[in-house]
């Protein structure tokens, strides 16, 4: 392919004895939306941590753009495009949504070392805000504390934070998490509509999801990556149906 | 729509109003004692504010804050003892060097966190008490008198309690009003959300080393004013203005008024200081009732005095 | 030389005991996540116990044991009553509520002894120097406080890694809920820990009253330099908190016995008279700041958080 905008190079992260992450490689192009699977423990969060940098790979490399973050502090991938949102919602609790998203956009825009002016009235970031708030469908809900949001709103504001930072890509790490069914459908329809502008690296258990949105999938099991390509080669694979089996979301699909 | 006056705010104006008209009782009552209690209690106070602005806006719970105090006093004595009388030049060097001292602190404590960061600040501020236990030309041990309270030519009579008072008061209103503006800034809300949660904020690009520094270096600087002032105030400086313990009162008199409010601290050291001049006077052994108190207080109060208040005001 | 060697089994004496004291207050963090400013206290107590105990008993054996239990007594006590409810709440109430106990345990000394330190002194046959080596001798008390403490440290090794409370101790220090799930009883475990560090806190107490005096206030200076050890050791590690302890108190006293002559010969003299006390206290805390920099979870950090 053309040069992939995210490339990650046998990756290798251990925790003592466990090796979480095993040698892990693996592309996605500019514009995709490339979804990572795997069963509970496969070290999908351990991988999404390596590529944003809150933690630090043991080997290998990590590049973005061409441009080689494998050492680079997490703050500073984020300035250079990545952006991430947490498994476990990590939002600002005391502040609003609007709050959330405005700090995100604030980050990005020079520095903070601002000590008079009221940072809530500046008319540039909540506008900013705003736009991403909209886009999420959380409008009208920019001024309700985190702590009073729904579990559902909470994962969209999640979203609309990482939209905040203008992001070249995005690292999804199971928005829907917890989410119900109603919920479910609006997240996959956001996320569709999303991928029009940004690239998309999702981690998901949710199945019906996967295979309703991603241009190609990624299979992890105990760290290692055991199949990678089109989401119909994923289903016909042997491999991976052996690895789901038991699980709930079998990787069987009747259109 | 909230009722236009809660009993936060009744008790915070309640409070300022009481601050301002205290001279003209002690004058009218003849007690000149409360006039030196309320100036101790002021300039503590305003120590108590500067750390609340990392403990209670920044998460950073900084058991050397004490450190400062001393810090802002010996600048004033040394120069003091040196024969540089004016304040003009004592009180920007008190803030300067305690600036610096906390830019050291701060680079090196902040690269740990949690009861790390407790201990290692507390670290700092036993090796500059023991730094100054050994400075035998400015009294060691002992201490440093100052024979002669700074000198601002005219503008103000730091010998005249009055003008003291109202000098310390006013410090420590400019002081608040200062947080006040900081804590709504750009700065101060990266500040506040460190302490929310600091992953997130690295995760949407803050350098977060930075700000804490920063917010460290600040709070540093206003203890250290509180510090000049207390030398001040005393007539004296010594080591064990510094010592730990000194800082788990700061620490004491913040949580107790309730962290992370603008006023919190102004009330946590008032009720901490007069509830310990009270208490010494109906009993030597104040001690026994006001630990217990402190235990209860954290067992059931919630966020402290402040947080108290606002439970009452919600009904 | 001999004041050397004398100086070095001095320094391992006090790291010993500040081992005693620091084991006590990592194993409490390790496992309750209980930050215990009172720790200090609970030496005092110990010292206070034994002077008192010692005098009406006539025996210092005895009344060093009769000290022991009333200390371990009475951190169950406080633990039972007090601390159990600070469990899981953030460190800044541990912080305040057990700075209180402090003022509360200085001014109950204070009410029940009278402001004044007592003294402990030693039983003839404790004052005795022994010879531990030809022509090297060393008093008999110090020597039994090495021998007392390792003897404590080995139990202490052997109690956490080989025997089955050990291992439930070992695994609340890095999973708390885990236990709880397997169904032991948690709060007995709890006051049963907190009991054995209050115990090293009175031994290390009564152990160290003959050497300095017994007064009020003694537990906070010591207790800051058991905060030292376990924040170098890493915080929960008992073979850390040994090391660091040994540490410590090596650099301590060697710093303060030969530190003035060492400046004496770059400094003059009255310089080097200040600097030198001054300096040999902040050794310790440089030493933290040095880990702490380089290191900032500690020298043996005990698994996870």
């Amino acid at each position: 392919m053309a040069d992939p905008l995210l490339r990650v190079q046998n990756l290798v992260r251990r925790f003592g004895g466990i090796v979480a992450t095993d040698n892990v490689s693996l592309d996605v192009a500019q514009g995709e939306l490339h979804a990572i699977i795997g069963p509970n423990g496969a070290g999908k969060t351990t991988l999404i941590s390596q590529l944003t940098g809150h933690l630090t790979p043991h080997s290998g490399s990590v590049s973005l753009a061409g441009r080689d973050i494998t050492h680079l502090a997490a703050y500073r991938r984020c300035a250079l495009g990545l952006a991430r949102s947490f498994q476990i919602t990590s939002l600002l609790r005391d502040f609003t949504a609007a709050d959330n998203v405005a700090l995100a956009a604030q980050a990005h825009d020079g520095h903070s070392f601002r000590f008079f002016a009221n940072a809530r009235k500046e008319s540039g970031l909540r506008q900013k805000a705003t736009a991403a708030l909209g886009r999420v469908g959380l409008a009208d809900r920019a001024d309700v504390l985190v702590s009073r949001l729904s579990h559902g709103e909470q994962r969209e504001l999640e979203l609309a934070v990482a939209l905040a930072t203008r992001p070249q890509l995005l690292l999804l790490d199971e928005p829907m998490a917890g989410l119900g069914v109603t919920e479910s459908a609006r997240m996959v329809k956001l996320l569709g509509e999303l991928r029009k502008e940004v690239t998309i690296v999702l981690v998901e258990h949710d199945m019906e999801a996967v295979f309703a949105l991603a241009d190609r999938i990624t299979v992890l099991v105990y760290g290692r990556v055991i199949a990678s390509g089109m989401p119909s080669e994923i289903r016909q694979n042997e491999e991976v149906k052996r690895a789901y089996l038991g699980d709930q979301h079998v990787v069987v699909r009747h259109d | 729509m909230k009722p236009p006056l809660d009993v936060r705010t009744a008790v915070t104006v309640l409070l300022i109003a009481g601050l301002l008209l205290l001279p003209v009782y002690s004058a009218l009552s003849g007690n000149v004692f409360a006039l030196t209690l309320f100036t101790r209690i002021v300039i503590l106070a305003l120590a108590a504010v500067s750390l609340n602005l990392i403990m209670g806006y920044g998460g950073m719970m900084s058991f050397g804050h004490a450190a400062y105090l001393g810090i802002g006093g010996y600048a004033v004595g040394i120069l003091a003892q040196e024969g540089v009388g004016s304040g003009f030049v004592q009180f920007p060097v008190a803030l300067a060097v305690s600036a610096l001292f906390a830019l050291v602190i701060g680079a090196l404590s902040l690269r740990t966190r949690g009861v790390y960061f407790i201990m290692i600040t507390l670290a700092f501020a036993q090796m500059a008490y023991y730094v100054a236990s050994g400075l035998a030309r400015y009294g060691g041990d002992d201490g440093l008198t100052i024979y002669k309270r700074s000198d601002f030519s005219g503008l103000i009579n730091l010998s005249n309690r009055v003008q003291f008072y109202y000098l310390c008061l006013a410090c420590l209103l400019g002081v608040i009003l200062l947080i006040w503006r900081i804590v709504n800034s750009r700065f101060g809300l990266v500040v506040q959300g460190l302490r929310s949660n600091e992953q997130r904020m690295q995760a949407i690009g803050f350098p977060v080393k930075r700000y804490k520094l920063v917010c460290f270096i600040i709070a540093g600087t206003m203890c250290g004013l509180a510090g000049a002032l207390l030398a001040n105030n005393t007539d004296f400086v010594s080591p064990a203005v510094m010592y730990w313990t000194r800082s788990g009162d700061l620490m004491v008199m913040v949580i107790l008024g309730g962290m992370g409010s603008l006023f919190g601290p102004v009330i946590g050291a008032v009720v901490y200081l007069v509830l310990e001049e009270l208490l010494s006077q109906i009993t030597e052994y104040w001690a026994i009732i006001m630990g217990p108190l402190l235990l209860l207080i954290v067992l059931f109060g919630r966020g402290g005095i402040m947080g108290l208040l606002g439970r009452f005001s919600r009904g | 030389m001999l004041l050397l060697i004398e100086q070095i089994l001095n320094g391992l004496q006090f790291g010993l005991l500040l081992f005693l004291l620091a084991a006590g207050l990592t194993l409490v963090f390790g496992i309750m996540d209980l930050v215990n400013l009172a720790h200090g206290s609970l030496y005092m107590m110990g010292a206070y116990f034994a002077a008192t105990f010692v005098a009406w008993t006539g025996s210092f054996v005895l009344g060093a044991v009769l000290a022991l239990g009333a200390t371990l007594l009475l951190g169950i006590v406080l633990e039972f009553t007090a601390l159990r409810h600070l469990y899981g709440r953030d460190h800044l109430d541990h912080v305040l509520a057990t700075f209180g106990l402090i003022l509360f345990f200085n001014e109950a000394v204070r009410l029940i002894w009278g402001p004044a330190g007592l003294a402990l002194p030693l039983p003839a046959w404790l004052t005795v120097p022994v010879q531990i080596l030809p022509g090297i001798f060393y008093p008999a008390y110090r020597l039994a406080i090495i021998v007392v403490a390792l003897a404590v440290a080995l139990l202490l090794y052997l109690g956490v890694m080989r025997t089955r409370i050990g291992m439930l101790i070992r695994a609340g220090a890095s999973n708390r809920e885990m236990i709880g799930a397997l169904g032991i009883n948690i709060k007995l475990l709890y006051t049963l820990v907190f009991g054995l560090g209050a115990a090293l806190a009175g031994l290390a107490g009564l152990m160290q009253a003959p050497i300095l005096t017994v007064q009020i206030g003694m537990g906070e200076n010591i207790l800051i330099l058991a905060f030292v050890i376990i924040v170098i050791g890493g915080i929960g590690s008992i073979r850390g908190a040994f090391v660091a302890a040994i540490l410590v108190g090596l650099i301590d006293t060697l710093g303060r016995a030969f530190l003035p002559n060492l400046l004496r010969q770059v400094l003059s003299g009255a310089a080097a008279s200040t600097a030198a006390p001054a300096i040999s206290s902040m050794l310790i805390y440089l030493l933290m700041a040095i880990v702490l920099v380089l290191r900032p979870e500690g020298l043996f950090p005990a698994g996870r958080r």
